[in-house]
């Protein structure tokens, strides 16, 4: 039984998840969207906290909030004036979308729903992992740790780099 | 004997062409030409040495103590060796007929190459265009008749008789802008191609009983004591009689198998021979160059044919039939030929059906050969007649080539009354012409005469056919010479001026040529050349009342010429008129040429090729093209698929993985 | 009231769903990259409550999560630099009128 703050928290977060991620898809003013966009992110971060995994969670913000959403605002101011409204949708590209996203809501529903005696259970207890245990998974090289895919991940973030900045230069 | 002299034979010329081909069009036009003649004259001598040490140097292995004539492989080496009985040698035979063709082919080769020196260039001493070209093409024509001639197995001279074939394309074809040109060299080189097929299957079978290839094993057994000699023995080619007839198959549609064998291969030499009714290359085979004409299609290549009959000749009498199917297609060919010669305007072409007769004449000779030692002459003869005819005929192409020359047209129309202008050319063609009709003393008459003679020893329906041919000849010689030299006065037109004979290298060869047809009756042909190598004193076999007869029959037919043709009058025209329809039949060469038209155009082209066109245009292609159709129309139905548009095929995309995942899911339950 | 699994997994199916709808429905680029952000958050969810309620005592979800985030970032990095590009050059990020590689 949960206590009743957290039910109130849980609330709380899945409705801005919910309103948000549909206010970031329908708005006409794209900076709003990102706006929305970053207010989803705060959301998923939080459900990640009511999960224990603080470090995820501190992710989640340092890296979306602080870092993509920033990009994102950028991008948008330089390629777009202030004021801009996207032109409505037509009638037949939202119906595409409406399918599709029902669609997909359906089949995953359905599959959620339709294997999800687990999914009833009650939180298992944890304990919530500490920076060192992250440290070392992510650091190690025996089963279920990480170090390969942490050097993949730093070889393609500089490919990254040094894409990002050939293909934006000015020629 | 030294192997030396025979590889030079051979070898001299094969250089020549590859330096001349090669590098010729770097070298000036004289100093091809010069070189050319040069490796001819070398191989002429090389020759005569070689021919005369066989005939008369008397070694131990070219006569034996009886003096018999022998065979000596002078080599033999493995060329290819396919399995341990297929394997195919290349070698120099020598022996009679081989020795006989090396002087021939060098003496009319050489006279050839000294001849073009004069002739392949126009009046200001202008060469004419690919002048480096022809020697290039004359000395491998020389090398591969050599080869042919000297080859040792049957499957050497099939090699060297294709590679004659090429070099008679090549030099048909030498006025390549000429299209007239380029289409004769094609049919004749189709046309013998085609026999050639026939003397493909001819050697296989032969070879395929009798598990080799060699001359020698078909009709030769080995003299003890000496190695690579070889005596011609009928009992070796009855034993391979034997082989054949004691095949588990020995009969094949009616005939033996050998006799299979032995006609497909005198296919061969009917097709090179231009035997009726594989006659039609040789008159259009005239495009090339007139030395050329002398050389190939008069003297040598067109004898390969009768010579290739001789090489096996042992095995044809094995086979009455064979010989019998010979006798008629040369006697049929011979009249055929010199019918036709009658009636036509080209000095040429009447030079080249009077070559085509004149094979006939050899092709006859050997057909009424026989083994004993009375018809045993028709071998002999046939030899003689090759040996005198390359002679005479080349004479006669050569001053034909002379008077083409100076008066720059083929038609005797544009001739007429020559003699005062050209004194040599008229004597030297007149000899020719004297040689070619069988007067006496010239080569012709004893040549013509032992034919007769053999005709006469095997049937007497034979004797008088060909009797009647060599009129005929006689007749059409002395027309062509009355027409060329006497006729009327000659034209000379406004601005061009007066023809005269040619310069001494063109007239050379001519009198040289000439000599040799006056005094080559006098060589005692037959104590050099017979069948079995066993010398063969003809003078006592000589039969003076066929001599006689065939002297009348010639001088009628002389006489006859000179009424008609001697000065210009209306019995030709009446002579046309009074047998119009043979008259039309004859210029017009019985219409072989349409009948091959037909054939090939109508029949084969229309109703084989036509309908296969069809097939393959329509069905095969179309088959693939309605592949190639359909993959068309199929990617343009489906192209706006691909409208550019990243949303829709993230949909597509979507609806898909959506669609594969919720089967998966239904199918897992 | 017990919150279990579902109650993370509905709202994060909902945020996917809107995804959907964004990446198809949208013409600006930038909007477009923001719509795949939702769906890539809306499945790093999803791992991490796996992991969570089902196996609590490992981390493979939680690190799952942690390199899909890293990639984001460089994805989403790269991909405004090329919008960014394409600005340059076709004054423009309506996807609609990038067509120039159809057919």
């Amino acid at each position: 039984m949960e206590s009743v703050g957290s039910i109130i928290l849980y609330l709380i977060v899945a409705l801005s998840m919910i309103v948000f991620s549909v206010a970031a898809v329908t708005t006409r003013k794209i900076l709003r969207a990102a706006t929305y966009l970053l207010f989803t992110l705060f959301a998923a971060a939080a459900v990640y906290f009511m999960l224990d995994y603080e470090f995820l969670g501190a992710v989640q913000i340092a890296v979306y909030a602080g870092g993509i959403v920033v990009l994102f605002v950028f991008a948008i101011l330089l390629t777009s004036k202030p004021g801009d409204n996207t032109e409505k949708l037509t009638s037949k590209s939202r119906f595409l979308g409406f399918v599709a996203a029902i669609a997909t809501l359906l089949i995953a529903g359905y599959a959620l729903v339709s294997r999800c005696a687990q999914l009833f259970q009650p939180k298992p207890e944890m304990v919530t992992p500490d920076m060192e245990t992250v440290g070392q998974t992510l650091m190690g090289t025996g089963a279920g740790e990480y170090l390969l895919p942490f050097e993949a991940v730093s070889v393609l973030l500089l490919a990254c780099i040094i894409g990002g900045v050939v293909v934006a230069r000015k020629r | 004997m030294d192997v030396t002299v025979p590889i030079l034979i051979l070898a001299i010329p094969l250089f020549m062409f590859l330096l001349l081909g090669l590098t010729g069009m770097k070298m000036s036009h004289k100093l091809a030409g010069t070189l050319g003649t040069l490796g001819m004259g070398t191989v002429l001598v090389l020759a005569y040495v070689t021919a005369f040490t066989y005939f008369f140097g008397g070694a131990p292995e070219f006569i034996d103590a009886a003096g018999n004539r022998l065979q000596y492989l002078v080599f033999d080496q493995t060329w290819l060796a396919f399995t341990q009985n297929l394997v195919i040698k290349i070698g120099f035979l020598l022996d009679p007929i081989s020795a006989m063709m090396l002087v021939v082919i060098t003496t009319i080769s050489f006279m050839v190459h000294l001849y073009s020196l004069g002739y392949m260039r126009d009046h200001h001493g202008v060469y004419e265009h690919g002048f480096q070209r022809f020697y290039a093409f004359l000395s491998l024509f020389s090398f591969s008749m050599l080869g042919l001639v000297v080859a040792p197995n049957i499957f050497q001279m099939y090699i060297f008789w294709e590679l004659v074939g090429a070099s008679s394309y090549l030099l048909i074809g030498f006025y390549y802008r000429k299209p007239s040109a380029v289409s004769a060299s094609k049919k004749a080189f189709i046309v013998t191609r085609f026999a050639d097929l026939g003397f493909l299957i001819g050697i296989l079978v032969l070879s395929y009983y009798t598990g080799t290839f060699n001359f020698t094993d078909f009709t030769s057994s080995a003299v003890a004591g000496m190695e690579g000699v070889t005596q011609v023995n009928i009992h070796t080619a009855e034993g391979i009689l034997n082989i054949f007839q004691s095949s588990p198959a020995p009969m094949f549609m009616g005939a033996s198998v050998l006799t299979w064998a032995l006609v497909l291969i005198f296919m061969g030499g009917m097709g090179k021979s231009a035997m009726l009714p594989l006659h039609i290359w040789l008159p259009d085979a005239m495009e090339g160059p007139t030395p050329v004409s002398a050389l190939i299609h008069a003297a040598t290549m067109v004898v390969a044919g009768v010579y290739l009959v001789a090489r096996l000749f042992p095995l044809y009498l094995m086979e009455e039939s064979a010989l019998m199917i010979i006798t008629v297609v040369g006697a049929l060919t011979a009249l055929y030929a010199a019918m036709v010669a009658c009636t036509q305007v080209d000095i040429k072409r009447v030079l080249a059906f009077s070559t085509i007769s004149q094979i006939a004449f050899m092709m006859v000779s050997l057909g009424v050969a026989r083994m004993d030692i009375h018809h045993g002459l028709g071998y002999m003869a046939s030899m003689f007649h090759l040996f005198t005819h390359a002679m005479f005929k080349a004479l006669l192409f050569l001053g034909a080539g002379a008077l083409i020359h100076a008066i720059g047209s083929n038609d005797y129309t544009d001739m007429h009354g020559l003699r005062k202008y050209m004194p040599i050319t008229h004597i030297t063609f007149l000899i020719g012409c004297l040689a070619i009709a069988g007067i006496i003393p010239f080569s012709g008459f004893f040549s013509k005469d032992e034919i007769l003679s053999s005709c006469l020893g095997n049937s007497t329906i034979a004797y008088v056919w060909m009797s009647a041919v060599a009129g005929l000849t006689a007749f059409y010689m002395f027309r062509l010479y009355y027409l060329i030299f006497w006729w009327k006065e000659h034209k000379v037109h406004e601005g061009h001026h007066a023809p005269h004979d040619q310069p001494w290298v063109m007239s050379l060869p001519l009198i040289i040529l000439a000599v040799i047809s006056c005094v080559a009756g006098f060589i005692p042909f037959g104590n050099l050349v017979s069948w079995n190598g066993v010398p063969y004193d003809f003078m006592a076999h000589f039969n003076w009342s066929v001599a006689a007869v065939s002297l009348v029959v010639a001088i009628a037919g002389i006489a006859l010429a000179t009424v008609m043709y001697r000065k210009e009058n209306e019995l030709p025209a009446k002579f046309k008129n009074a047998v119009p329809a043979l008259w039309r039949w004859c210029h017009h060469r019985f219409y072989w040429d349409e009948l091959y038209m037909f054939i090939t155009h109508r029949i084969i082209f229309g109703c084989i090729c036509r309908p296969l066109a069809w097939f393959d245009r329509h069905i095969i292609d179309g088959t693939m093209d309605s592949f190639a159709t359909i993959t068309n129309k199929a990617s343009d139905a489906i192209k706006p698929l691909q409208s550019g548009q990243v949303q829709m095929y993230v949909w597509y995309y979507l609806i898909g993985a959506l669609a594969l995942g919720g089967i998966t899911y239904i199918c897992l339950l | 009231m017990e919150i279990t699994a579902i109650y993370y997994l509905v709202p994060a199916l909902i945020m996917f769903c809107c995804g959907v709808y964004g990446f198809i429905t949208r013409k600006n680029m930038i909007a477009m990259l923001i719509s795949l952000e939702l769906m890539l958050n809306a499945v790093d969810i999803n791992f991490a409550v796996f992991n969570r309620f089902l196996w609590p005592g490992q981390l493979e979800g939680m690190f799952f999560t942690l390199f899909a985030i890293a990639i984001a970032a460089a994805e989403t990095a790269l991909a405004i630099a090329i919008i960014i590009n394409i600005f340059r050059a076709a004054k423009n990020i309506d996807v609609r009128s990038l067509n120039e590689m159809k057919f």
